[in-house]
């Protein structure tokens, strides 16, 4: 008989998240995941100044923090024909490359890392093995048996005071923890460290867009003008602390992020063949010359591509603005269509027109026989698709970029596991890891090519030449393209006199996250719990795993626009605000 | 006689909080300073840990924990957001973070960082709540939408709005971070279409500080819950509801351009000449001279910048309706002045602009405006200004 068991919320994620899943026999037999929460950015856009829509939607997402902001502003650029100055495209490439290493170790340590590591457990430990333990795999200087047992004093002091906080019913003692004592005491003394580095990266961010969360950005290139000859623009002293931040941030990715994540997988290779998906999709990022070179194969650092059904001997043209290309469907999300509510929508002819039926709150369970999510159905030439770092590293892997074969390589090597052991919910927490480590090389050489052209003399930073509106054809369209760090972003965009006509945002976990299509196909959380061994169905640890492993941001997952401004749907009461 | 109900009221009034330079005043504490001794404590003590039905050997850490045990219990409520308050706040360089919530607070419910998902974070957060029920703070990020009944937002299978309106009943105070919580944000720009609304709207009968930006400043952040720790009651309000010490000055007021903009001095165009040179930002749409925010001070990210600094106009994100009030890149903006208390941004900006020609220390003018004399002198003032920024 199978158990009903809902997990919401589902916390250490980016938003709201519910999932209801069946579990038989100790194992998960179906999964349905819903997203209960929405706003309704791309229906506040509409009308506006298409160069004001980055900062908009921009707040779609806090945590990936300018991913939208890029997009959006490539989307524009995208429509309007705008190139942008080589030093902007650089500039870019740092803030999106230091986002990387930002958000993937706040990722690893502060969202998923009590899935692996039992925090309860490293107050047992013994300081000096642990010393040992840490020397054992890095360099990294925080690392003496005193700084552990201070630690471990501190932690037993907070945890005899009975005040848990953020550690309260967390899922101490669960028999699929598997770390030793000494990995736990290690593992929580770098969540520690990786808070407190973690507000060191962005400062890159402070840098050139003058605050984070949400830096500013600037359609036609960056706001930041250069002048080595003044205190006000970037000058040699703003630019060597970008440079040592770099160094600083690319050393804890070395030393401490990724020996964790080999040194945790270790321990739990029974996770390397479970939580796998079967199609993977890549737009590719970190254009080196211009994002709008054709040849993204070759010029960007991270190469665009589809592998279908795991076959890593074929990388697809993504093939990507095609009209039968993308489509997204609303046959099982709060939202109708006008005319056929089971056809696939191209997103530049998008339109959504929330409609809550869900059941009415406080609610025990969803109905999923009918619509049950916020988060509309994307497909890729009809097929449902995995995007984000696993995506990113099987699409270099495949195509035979060396870099990305090395890391790998070397990985699985240290693993001992083979390479189908990718496919997997351990893969993909590996697969961040590892690109964080391309991203930290690839931003020393982004700085020491912005560094060369303003040797050289170029310090152009901004294209103004289409700011003024006038300059613009009465319509255009256009679609802007990112790998964020939790996978392919697109925004698109129409204008039309002057003014945003139609936006939509297709973002990474809309493609990971979103509930099954007409035919029935689940998307990738729903069809990689499947199989999932739990052993205790009051907690849902090894769910969560899975989950995370995703790293889910689902208020980005949950967008919606809608044609001529048409009403949501009558608000029957409105008495509570009174 | 001392009772449970006694040792549990860390009132806000009392300065329960003056004990420990930052932990706070512990229940142990609290005791010898009324003039127990420590034999009356473990007597406590073990009363304690009889009444939780521990054994005798649980004593000494019951006492122990007593001793420790005054960390403010925090519940933290995610709405209609985008996480960028909590991000902000983990951003925070004085104090970090890490120390905040090892030493100073309990945070037993946020769902950013929580250990515990699903029932296990619910019956954490009502386990503070009846534990410390009219003792906890409430932090809530995000806006409450009140379309459809509430359906739009819904956590555990209940609505935002019910959620919210059960938080806030026991809460000794409550913090709305950031723009959203505030005044509604970008959700809430035109045409609004789930009808989400600031929490002051929900919560009506309890004061509430108003923390705004998107997000606000991580320090700012810090600094209001340090606040609440350390001096045991709610930091000073402005009347829109905001800690002064962090949005009692515009943007403009601490501006280090400035000067350029008293002297005449703009960039006319994003990555010009002048703009190079650093000048003031006014004419490419900077919302400085309208914003209540500490950015100019106080800078982001540990004081490394802030918008302005780095080339970009302020977009006035602490300010109400920011985000219907114009596009970013136009001056001469009609943003409500916060708080919708003083007038519209066309006239601080030229009051402003007046202030700064009579020699008038602008901060002043725009606390409170009252005499018409000086009010005309200054239009006027800003008017011929203005006229010259237009040509």
């Amino acid at each position: 008989m199978a158990e009903r068991i809902v997990v919401d919320p589902i916390t250490r994620i980016e938003g709201h998240l519910r999932a209801e899943v069946e579990i038989s026999d100790g194992t998960i037999k179906e999964a349905f995941l819903s997203s209960t929460m929405v706003r309704g950015l791309e229906n506040i856009v509409k009308g506006r100044n298409p160069k004001d829509v980055w900062a908009f939607v921009q707040r779609t997402c806090g945590v990936c923090t300018a991913s939208h902001a890029i997009t959006s502003i490539r989307a524009v650029e995208d429509a309007l024909d705008i190139t942008i100055p080589p030093n902007a495209e650089l500039v870019r490439n740092l803030m999106l490359g230091s986002l990387y290493l930002h958000d993937h170790v706040v990722h690893f340590y502060h969202l998923h890392a009590f899935d692996w590591v039992d925090v309860v457990n490293g107050l047992s430990a013994d300081p000096v093995k642990t010393s040992q333990l840490a020397q054992s795999i890095s360099h990294w200087p925080k690392s003496s048996p005193g700084y552990f047992s201070d630690l471990q004093r501190r932690l037993k002091k907070f945890v005899d005071s009975g005040q848990l906080g953020i550690f309260a019913n967390g899922y101490w003692g669960h028999p699929a923890m598997k770390l030793p004592p000494e990995a736990n005491l290690m593992a929580t003394a770098h969540y520690l460290e990786a808070l407190e580095w973690q507000k060191e990266i962005v400062k890159i961010h402070a840098i050139f867009g003058g605050k984070n969360p949400h830096p500013n950005f600037l359609v036609g290139g960056m706001a930041c003008a250069i002048n080595m000859d003044d205190a006000s623009g970037l000058n040699a002293e703003r630019l060597a602390f970008v440079k040592q931040l770099l160094v600083q941030g690319k050393e804890f990715v070395e030393q401490v992020y990724i020996p964790d994540v080999l040194a945790i997988a270790g321990f739990y290779k029974d996770w390397a063949h479970i939580g796998g998906f079967h199609n993977f999709m890549a737009f590719g990022d970190y254009p080196m010359m211009g994002y709008h070179n054709p040849d993204r194969l070759n010029t960007f650092k991270m190469p665009p591509g589809v592998i279908l059904n795991r076959d890593l001997s074929r990388v697809h043209d993504l093939d990507f603005t095609h009209v039968d290309t993308v489509a997204e469907y609303v046959n099982n999300s709060w939202y109708d269509y006008t005319g056929d509510g089971n056809a696939g929508r191209q997103p530049w002819e998008g339109e959504t027109l929330i409609n809550y039926t869900g059941p009415k709150p406080p609610y025990d369970y969803l109905d999923v026989s009918q619509k049950y999510s916020f988060i509309k159905t994307p497909r890729w030439k009809g097929q449902p698709m995995e995007v984000g770092p696993l995506s990113r590293v099987l699409m270099g892997y495949a195509l035979g970029k060396p870099e990305f074969k090395e890391v790998v390589d070397k990985a699985l090597a240290h693993l001992n596991l083979p390479l189908t052991a990718l496919f997997s919910t351990l893969g993909r927490t590996a697969a961040r890891a590892l690109e964080t480590q391309l991203v930290a090389d690839w931003n020393l050489e982004f700085y020491d090519k912005l560094m060369d052209n303003i040797r050289d003399g170029d310090t152009r930073m901004a294209n103004m030449e289409k700011w003024s509106p006038t300059t613009w054809p009465a319509e255009a369209k256009g679609v802007g393209m990112l790998e964020a760090p939790r996978g392919g972003l697109s925004h698109w965009i129409v204008i039309k006199d002057k003014k945003v006509a139609n936006y939509q945002q297709v973002v990474p976990s809309t493609w990971n996250a979103s509930p099954r299509d007409p035919k029935g196909e689940r998307s990738p959380y729903e069809s990689t719990l499947l199989g999932t061994p739990v052993a205790d169905p009051e907690l849902p640890l090894e769910i969560i795993r899975t989950i995370h492993s995703f790293d889910p941001c689902i208020a980005c997952a949950v967008h919606l626009y809608d044609e001529s401004g048409s009403i949501i749907k009558e608000i029957n009461d409105i008495s509570v605000c009174l | 006689m001392l009772t449970t109900q006694e040792t549990n009221d860390t009132c806000f009034d009392s300065d329960f909080a003056k004990g420990d330079e930052n932990a706070g005043e512990t229940y142990y504490e609290s005791i010898r300073r009324g003039g127990y001794s420590r034999r009356d404590f473990l007597k406590f003590a073990t009363f304690m840990t009889a009444f939780m039905g521990l054994e005798n050997t649980a004593i000494g850490r019951v006492a122990r924990a007593l001793e420790t045990t005054p960390r403010l219990p925090i519940i933290w409520e995610h709405f209609q957001e985008c996480t960028c308050c909590s991000e902000s706040f983990i951003r925070s360089d004085h104090p970090i973070v890490a120390d905040i919530i090892l030493d100073k607070v309990s945070l037993d419910y946020t769902l950013t960082l929580m250990a515990a998902s699903g029932h296990q974070a619910e019956a954490a957060k009502h386990a503070t709540m009846e534990k410390h029920w009219g003792n906890y703070i409430l932090c809530v990020e995000g806006s409450v939408p009140l379309g459809d009944n509430g359906n739009y937002c819904c956590i555990g299978g209940r609505s935002a709005i019910d959620i919210l309106k059960e938080s806030a009943a026991g809460a000794k105070a409550i913090i709305a971070w950031g723009s959203c919580a505030t005044t509604g944000c970008v959700q809430a720009a035109k045409p609004n279409p789930t009808n989400a609304v600031p929490i002051h709207k929900v919560i009506t009968d309890k004061t509430i500080v108003n923390v705004p930006g998107c997000p606000p400043i991580g320090e700012v952040m810090a600094g209001v819950i340090v606040h609440l720790v350390s001096m045991g009651r709610l930091p000073q309000l402005d009347n829109a509801g905001r800690p002064k010490a962090f949005y009692s000055k515009r943007v403009h007021d601490s501006c280090y351009r400035r000067p350029y903009f008293d002297a005449g001095l703009f960039a006319e165009k994003f990555d010009d000449e002048n703009a190079k040179k650093g000048y003031c930002l006014y004419k490419l749409g900077c919302k400085g001279p309208s914003t209540y925010n500490a950015c100019g001070n106080m800078r982001w990210n540990g004081g490394v910048s802030f918008p302005i600094q780095s080339g970009h106009g302020c977009i006035g994100c602490s300010a109400n309706d920011f985000w219907d009030a114009g596009s970013f890149y136009t001056r001469d903006q009609s943003i409500q002045a916060p708080g919708g208390i003083e007038a519209t941004a066309d006239t601080i900006g030229k009051v402003a602009l007046g202030a700064v020609a009579g020699g008038i220390a602008a901060h002043v003018v725009a606390a409170n405006i009252t005499k018409k004399k000086e009010l005309k002198a200054m239009k006027e003032n800003g008017i011929d200004i203005e006229k010259e920024l237009e040509d």
